[in-house]
């Protein structure tokens, strides 16, 4: 009991900076919402739902031009896919005692930034810490949402406008850096970035609804990557910022 | 845009990610090793990311050349690190000049 309490405490204090990284991000998740047509409530209700930023800018892109729920689905099945990963990592780490409610609350949040912070802890794993870690870090995701969301409701349309390039240069704060210690990286970034473009400007794939687009370049890419430049390690899971 | 099409797309997203992120946790008992497997996860959020955000970037704000120097700004503040919170406060502001000023 001693030990609960004080996992779910440090999971608490451990769960304030991602709290903090996940405002920023979300900030502008509900900047973008508003640019597509969502309320601000819609929007956090999508952020406490989710807890996913490509998942959900892409989600977003679909809604923009009233894509299908088949294509919605298969977008947001590939973008997440890396969490069935993440879960897998995690499940051989707690006690085989753990109730399936415990694991079931335990599965909402998670994320690139949680997973990483609770696999760095002792085995067996406290589901409280991660649960303390959730109870921190969720809200701050919700709330930048639906602040982004409101902001965006009453800014004059030249600051949102201007905030709406906030999203797109964050996912190139995620992917600059990594692009610059991984040379695989670095030419799988510029290439999609590149068939990304000619899939607008090519007559008969700008047709192509954006939804598609995600799904067939990031299997094709992904795939094509992974089987010529294999990765040895699983720690590199823990270093991207979601 | 209708309510109905947002709150269906809402629950279908929220059904499938918690169902990736569940499931594991309740069936599996060991780590999934398969080295494609792996390798195609660690890969696919860049490419994500990348098709997401271009083209998109360039048509973001108000004007092609606003986002054009706010796109320029933010690689250069990525490229050195400089965090999420100040990249994206850098495109933001050099978007919001532009519109101002030019």
């Amino acid at each position: 009991m001693k030990r609960n309490i004080e996992s779910f405490r440090k999971g608490l204090i451990d769960g304030i900076p991602i709290a903090l990284g996940y405002f920023a991000v979300s900030f502008t998740l509900g900047i973008r919402g508003g640019d597509v047509g969502l309320k601000w409530y819609q929007s956090a209700l999508m952020s406490a739902t989710n807890y996913t930023s490509a998942g959900q800018a892409a989600a977003l892109s679909i809604l923009e031009e009233g894509g299908s729920y088949i294509e919605l689905i298969i977008s947001t099945l590939v973008i997440n896919l890396r969490y069935l990963l993440m879960s897998a990592a995690l499940t051989i780490k707690l006690s085989p005692k753990e109730k399936t409610g415990t694991r079931m609350l335990m599965g909402i949040g998670v994320t690139d930034e949680i997973f990483g912070i609770s696999v760095a802890q002792n085995t067996p794993i406290s589901p409280l810490y991660n649960i303390g870690a959730m109870s921190v870090a969720c809200p701050g995701w919700v709330l930048g949402t639906a602040l982004g969301g409101i902001m965006g409701e009453i800014l004059p349309p030249i600051v949102t406008s201007s905030l709406s390039i906030a999203l797109y240069a964050m996912f190139l704060a995620i992917i600059i850096p990594p692009a610059r210690e991984n040379k695989v990286v670095a030419v799988l970034v510029l290439l999609s970035a590149l068939l990304s473009f000619l899939f607008t400007k090519i007559s008969f794939l700008s047709g192509i609804s954006t939804g598609m687009k995600v799904i067939i370049l990031t299997v094709a890419l992904s795939a094509l990557a992974a089987y010529f430049f294999p990765i040895e390690e699983d720690n590199n899971l823990e270093e991207e910022v979601e | 845009m209708n309510d109905k099409y947002i709150y269906i797309s809402i629950l279908l997203m929220a059904v499938v990610t918690y169902l990736i992120r569940v499931i594991p946790l309740l069936v599996l008992r060991k780590p999934i090793k398969n080295k494609f497997f792996r390798s195609f996860l660690y890969y696919a959020p860049y490419v994500t990311l990348a098709v997401l955000t271009f083209p998109s970037i360039l048509y973001s704000t108000g004007s092609f050349a606003s986002a054009l120097a706010g796109t320029i700004v933010a690689i250069v503040a990525s490229f050195f690190k400089l965090g999420l919170p100040v990249t994206a406060a850098a495109g933001c502001i050099t978007a919001l000049l532009f519109q101002l000023f030019l």
